[in-house]
């Protein structure tokens, strides 16, 4: 997993409540065996007019010029700005696998789903909580850049800086911060554990014997 | 001491270790597999060079991509039409394989929706610790489970260690006090709740469903609530043990047996809320005021009475909120203020994790019985949750009565409640579905879905439009 620690970028604006992953990444790209490469299929319905296919060459295909990555000043995106509950219903990791694709590595909003915000530290993403009103603020802050807004996100130190020097601060649990900032494989971590995972499937065993016997 | 909650139960009696930031390895008992989450975590785990942690706890089932007509199944993997869905179906079955993983293959009689699968198996049990890799886990939970969602990077976790690394949620309790008027169902139930503490409401909690309402539910109705759960936001739903639990496992293939069964039993009987337990938010509904739900919108949240009308945005004083009723109605094709029962509907499905058990079988059944699909219906699908469904379903002259009014009775699987498959809507097209997301492209490329019980959808696909089942002869 690639670390984060401090990233500068462009921020894209996506001003509305409840993005659920299949509007991240729609469900015909989803019988992919492979992690990578859904990139040009973030926001699909969004993004093109027409239906998107699988191991189509999107570029061929008729963009929606009002949304907001079809824009100019929005390429090379890589911080989000996004509504309330964002990454709402099914828990596809492919969500963020598609986010990180594009280019996104940090995603800002006022509220996210439990389940997406979590997939989305396995992937080396940092997704950021804020007030509404700071939320807010951010997207005035937006608006008003003519050059397009960009932001310095420290995870380290916890806040992002905007370019008139304000400052926001955030808060992330230690253990996954320390992940993220050290892009270390989760799976290993456990397993220097696994004496303590021994005793106490042992103790279980004893306690709940019926959930190990063969069937 | 204050009393421990059920959640708190199941949590403590399945923590590894602890770590001062409050999050915990968290042991797990079953993990269930299916043929889209997975391909990138046994990846994972051979290029790594892992093993699985514990075998025996796996069991996986093809459901999401797998066709439901008889003619394409009739051939298994190879009779898949569409090349990329076959491969991926193929790679669990080699994965499964290769790993040692049992698998319900889709030749298998007791192949279907994963969630329908464990818990008819008795590979869901009380007490128990259940994941898998989709969010609708939380159906498992009717069962006393602590039952939720994980991303495909865990599922790569648990089988390699077989724990989780999560947090502990907060506690939340939804009542619904006193019994439920006839003609509303779980569905319902469910329904009003979301519509009531909305999508984001349970986020960060996990729901204990209470009172007379739920207690009064089958197991199968209490796997339709629970199984909304997380379009309520929240990751893990869950139901108290009672002699409905503990009937419904006796004799699973998977259920303890002889001496453990009475020791599971006595356990399991532990698994309620201490009456001085504390949660967080407490929520109460009254089942009287429940009427038989259809959602008009693109979020489970924008539900409303089969008896009231489509809202109208100009009365919302929240912007935001205003903004996303505007385009839902106009995603949805709705005119504000219209009558609910005044949405016509093109097609019909019957099925999901949600409602595709017997029970929902029967009571859509109850309903056609003797009567026609519409004319202007195009389509009206039956798709039962598992083989063992179907099966039990022929057995009691259901498919007759569904073939007889014109509907078309399928092979289980997914099907329409996503649209991975050949099922799905043309776009602009009105479907009443039984399954659990109505959001935009859910059900097909500008699909318009509206969420309600098997007996409401049922209604509709006789009348062409939605009616309330209570006045239903
Ligand atoms: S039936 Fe629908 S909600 Fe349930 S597991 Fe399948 S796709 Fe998901």
């Amino acid at each position: 997993m690639q670390a984060f620690t401090i990233l500068t970028g462009l921020v894209a604006p996506l001003e509305r409540d409840n993005v659920d992953t299949d509007m991240i990444i729609p469900k015909q790209f989803l019988k992919s065996i492979k992690r990578s490469g859904f990139g040009p299929n973030l926001f699909d319905e969004l993004r093109y007019l027409d239906e998107g296919q699988p191991d189509q060459d999107c570029s061929q295909r008729p963009l929606n010029p009002d949304f907001i990555l079809n824009q100019p000043c929005y390429q090379g995106a890589s911080i989000l700005l996004a509504g309330r509950n964002f990454g709402c219903g099914s828990s596809r990791e492919h969500a963020p696998w598609a986010l990180l694709d594009y280019g996104f590595r940090c995603i800002i909003a006022p509220s996210f789903a439990d389940i997406f915000y979590n997939n989305c530290f396995k992937n080396g993403i940092l997704p950021i909580t804020l007030s509404e009103t700071e939320v807010e603020a951010l997207f005035h802050a937006e608006n008003a850049a003519n050059e397009g807004l960009k932001l310095t996100v420290d995870l380290q130190q916890q806040v992002i800086t905007l370019p008139d020097g304000q400052q926001f601060s955030f808060n992330i649990d230690e253990f996954r911060r320390n992940c993220l900032l050290q892009g270390l494989d989760e799976i290993g971590l456990t397993l220097q554990q696994a004496d303590e995972i021994k005793a106490f499937e042992a103790r279980h065993q004893q306690q709940f014997p019926w959930l190990f016997a063969a069937h | 001491m204050a009393g421990r909650t059920l959640y708190d139960k199941l949590w403590d009696s399945h923590v590894v270790s602890a770590r001062d930031d409050g999050s915990a390895l968290l042991y797990i008992d079953r993990h269930l597999l299916h043929e889209v989450t997975s391909p990138q975590a046994f990846e994972g785990l051979r290029l790594a060079q892992r093993k699985p942690w514990r075998l025996d706890t796996n069991l996986a089932t093809p459901d999401h991509n797998v066709p439901t007509t008889t003619k394409e199944r009739a051939h298994g993997i190879d009779g898949i039409a569409d090349p990329i869905s076959q491969i991926q179906v193929k790679t669990l079955d080699d994965n499964c394989q290769y790993f040692g993983i049992n698998e319900f293959a889709m030749k298998d009689q007791r192949q279907g929706i994963v969630h329908v699968v464990g818990p008819e198996q008795g590979a869901t049990l009380p007490g128990m610790t259940v994941v898998c890799g989709d969010s609708h886990t939380s159906t498992h939970g009717a069962f006393a489970a602590l039952a939720h969602g994980i991303g495909t990077s865990e599922v790569e976790h648990v089988l390699a260690t077989q724990c989780l690394v999560t947090k502990k949620m907060k506690n939340m309790l939804v009542r619904v006090e006193g019994a439920l008027p006839h003609g509303v169902t779980a569905k319902d139930v469910v329904l009003a709740i979301i519509g009531q503490i909305g999508t984001a409401g349970g986020t960060g909690y996990a729901i204990e469903f209470a009172g007379e309402g739920i207690r009064s539910l089958s197991m199968e109705g209490r796997m339709t609530v629970c199984n909304m759960a997380i379009e309520a936001g929240a990751r893990a739903g869950m139901i108290a043990v009672d002699e409905t639990t503990i009937d419904y496992l006796q004799g699973r293939p998977f259920a303890p047996q002889g001496e453990h069964w009475q020791q599971a039993v006595t356990y399991w009987r532990t698994l309620v809320s201490d009456p001085d337990a504390e949660f967080d938010e407490v929520i109460t509904l009254q089942s009287a005021d429940i009427q038989p739900q259809v959602t008009w919108g693109t979020s489970p949240e924008m539900v409303a009475p089969v008896t009231s009308q489509v809202p109208d945005p100009k009365q919302e004083a929240d912007p935001t909120r205003r903004e996303g009723i505007s385009r839902a109605l106009h995603y949805m094709g709705l005119t504000p203020g219209m009558a609910i029962s005044d949405i016509k509907l093109d097609r019909v499905f019957i099925g999901s994790c949600t409602n595709a058990r017997i029970e929902d079988l029967r009571a859509a059944a109850a309903v056609v019985k003797g009567k026609h699909v519409a004319a202007t219906i195009k389509q009206a699908l039956v798709v039962p949750g598992s083989g063992l469904v179907k099966a039990q379903a022929e057995q009691e002259g259901l498919h007759q009565i569904f073939i007889s009014a014109g509907m078309e009775w399928r092979e289980p699987g997914c099907s329409m409640c996503l649209a991975m498959n050949a099922d799905k809507l043309g776009a602009g097209e009105h479907c009443a579905s039984t399954s659990n997301r109505n959001f935009e492209g859910r059900q097909g490329f500008g699909g318009r879905t509206h969420l309600v019980s098997p007996a409401m959808a049922a209604a509709a696909a006789i009348a062409g439009h939605f009616v309330d089942i209570r006045q239903w002869q």
